[in-house]
């Protein structure tokens, strides 16, 4: 009965006035950017963090949550409607979804497409709620070792599921881990990495770099490709879905949430892995595999139901772990700090109302948004014909206020400008920025839980490999680079992939 | 002769082993200390070790693994929207938010093949005016709105 108590102070949380406020315009916003394309929630999120500095701590959660998985909603309307993804984790859905438009479903594929989210929302925040007083109590157990060992863990893992060369995913890790020691050493008082700077003695803003990465390099990668959009648009007729496609859909929602939930939860996974996994398991159990491409319902239930379960089940490894597993949770991991929660197994106790109510808020926030989306689709297609000229500049304004009131200093709009033109030369090397920001935001954690254990073993490396717990961590992480260096993984790999090409 | 068949990877290795290099060089300034008792230049020495090993196996690996040729640049995106928030970051001190808004929002859209100049002064006025009422009157930021800070 504790799981419902612990719901019960959750919802008297997110059910309050302000929260409710924060949540409602948190999945209004990710909508919102949910349907742009050329926007993603990685940079939205950075853009709209320094606004939150001054909300209360369980309200700016709320509402940066609110994003991420409003932006999941969000990605499937431009999808459908007009065959463009709006978010990297609705690429899948335009396959069929936009192909049942131009049948004249769109309405259901949208319907199925909300219903589909709202089911795997409520399954995936049980989820979380669930097994969070657990998990939280075997990382209590942890020592130093045993969290570096999961810190090395987790940064591999997010690299071997993440596309792309591993490598250079390890050395953009590493690189991440070296811009996340600039400031001022805590241990000895020494500033590193400063150049004499005054504010780099403080470190680098997590906002600054994502903004920079993410950002700006998407702005000008966007405006790099010189052709017009094209807008192929398609008129809804009804919301509803007929009896054939539904029961062709439901199981589909089932599999999707299921999976889904499970792959948020590994590192590297969350929203976007899970809807491409989902489309390639419907295809393959289908009984008819050539409906797939020419508007099958299942082809929209499944990744959508998938990528909103991933979205929220990310959470798990941040809430009791303290472990960001993608970009986004990295920036909560930024956003929690700014207002002085130490990410980890000890907020669910220290700070039981903070951790429930963002919990509870999930479901909340999912309700509004199937409650919210269906009628609104009309003014979401309005705002797609906001041309993208218009669209970027302003994103910029936004960006530079933002980062500019963090600290009010010019230096840091600066810095992001330099980390924008960084993130254009990573574009080109093909260069994922995504496990860059990882080991940011872990470095500092990483540093000094590897100086605690060492301090506590004399200095004796094997402490890592003698504690049974760490041990584990370690060879499991190795097996995991094993898995994707043995060349036959590697091609399946790649083929897992190819539906995105 | 050996010739490099992934460009891409053969660039992004010289660059992660620069900053390798470049973390060790500036770490030696930091107090080493033993592995019990690590000073701050332990952990950037670690990652230097790591960055240029991982840059090297990336770069050797090049004259191997065929890749794809370095895409070219188009500067102007690149320089106009980075440039315009430079400027933007100059000047909002001592110009106020609604003349460094019209600036940025103008000159930044000069980046877009599509820039239509009336159009771009127009959208620069409107959002002055929502940045004003959103940073400075809503979330109350210290920024000046017209030159001198008032």
């Amino acid at each position: 009965m504790d799981l419902l108590n612990h719901l019960a102070l959750g919802f008297s949380v997110a059910l309050a006035g302000v929260n409710l406020l924060y949540a409602f315009i948190g999945v209004v916003l990710g909508t919102l950017i949910g349907v742009l394309p050329g926007i993603g929630p990685v940079a939205t999120i950075a853009m709209l963090l320094p606004t939150t500095y001054a909300l209360q701590p369980v309200s700016a959660l709320i509402m940066l949550a609110g994003i991420y998985y409003g932006a999941q909603y969000g990605g499937s309307t431009t999808a459908i409607l007009i065959n463009m993804p709006g978010e990297s984790s609705s690429v899948v859905t335009c396959l069929d979804g936009h192909k049942l438009a131009l049948k004249g479903q769109a309405g259901a594929a949208l319907t199925i497409a909300a219903l589909g989210s709202f089911f795997a929302g409520t399954v995936a925040t049980i989820l979380v709620a669930s097994v969070a007083i657990p998990l939280s109590e075997l990382a209590l157990k942890f020592g130093p070792a045993e969290y570096f060992s999961l810190m090395v863990l987790g940064l591999i893992g997010a690299v071997v599921l993440a596309h792309g060369s591993l490598l250079k995913a390890i050395a953009m890790i590493i690189l991440g881990l070296l811009l996340g020691i600039v400031g001022t050493d805590v241990n000895s008082g020494v500033p590193r990495f400063a150049f004499g700077i005054p504010e780099l003695t403080d470190g680098i803003g997590v906002v600054t770099v994502a903004m920079g990465l993410f950002g700006f390099a998407e702005i000008i990668g966007n405006l790099e490709v010189t052709q017009a959009r094209e807008m192929v648009s398609a008129k809804i007729k009804g919301f509803w879905l007929t009896k054939e496609q539904f029961r062709k859909a439901w199981p589909a929602v089932l599999r999707g949430t299921g999976l889904g939930s499970i792959l948020g939860v590994l590192p590297g996974g969350g929203a976007m892995l899970s809807s491409f996994a989902s489309y390639t398991l419907e295809k393959k159990i289908a009984k008819d595999p050539s409906e797939f491409g020419n508007g099958a319902i299942q082809g929209v239930a499944g990744p959508e139901s998938a990528n909103n379960a991933g979205a929220q089940t990310s959470f798990i490894p941040l809430l009791t772990l303290g472990i960001p597993e993608n970009a986004v949770m990295a920036l909560m991991v930024g956003a929690m700090t700014i207002h002085n929660i130490q990410p980890g197994p000890q907020v669910m106790t220290s700070n039981p109302s903070l951790f429930w109510g963002l919990i509870a808020s999930m479901w909340v926030g999912n309700l509004m948004l199937v409650v919210l989306n269906l009628p609104l689709i009309g003014m979401w297609i309005k705002l797609l014909q906001v041309p993208y000229r218009m669209l970027y500049p302003a994103i910029l304004l936004f960006c530079s206020i933002g980062v500019y009131s963090i600290n009010n200093t010019n230096m840091d709009i600066y810095l992001t400008v330099l980390f924008g033109l960084i993130g254009v030369v990573f574009v080109k090397l093909e260069c994922e920025p995504a496990p860059l920001l990882l080991g940011f935001v872990l470095g500092p954690m990483m540093e000094e839980n590897l100086r605690r254990a060492l301090l506590l073993s004399r200095g004796d490396p094997f402490v890592f490999f003698t504690r049974p717990l760490s041990l584990a961590m370690l060879v499991m992480a190795a097996l995991l680079v094993l898995v994707i260096v043995l060349p036959n993984v590697r091609r399946t790999r790649q083929e897992a992939f190819q539906e995105e090409a | 002769m050996a010739v490099v068949r992934s460009p891409k990877d053969f660039v992004a290795g010289l660059m992660f082993i620069v900053v390798g290099i470049a973390a060790i060089v500036i770490a030696s300034n930091y107090t080493l200390g033993t592995a019990a008792r690590m000073g701050p230049g332990y952990f950037p020495r670690i990652l230097g070790i790591l960055m240029i090993t991982l840059g090297a196996i990336l770069a050797l690996r090049s004259f191997k693994l065929k890749g794809e040729p370095l895409p070219g640049w188009r500067w102007k995106p690149v320089l106009v929207v980075l440039g315009s928030v430079v400027i933007f970051g100059a000047i909002v001190n001592w110009a106020g938010l609604v003349l460094s808004t019209v600036l940025l929002i103008v000159m930044s859209s000069a980046a877009s093949h599509e820039f239509r100049p009336k159009e771009a002064v127009i959208s620069g006025i409107l959002l002055a005016i929502l940045a004003v009422g959103v940073f400075v009157i809503g979330l109350k930021l210290q920024i000046g709105i017209w030159p001198g800070g008032h």
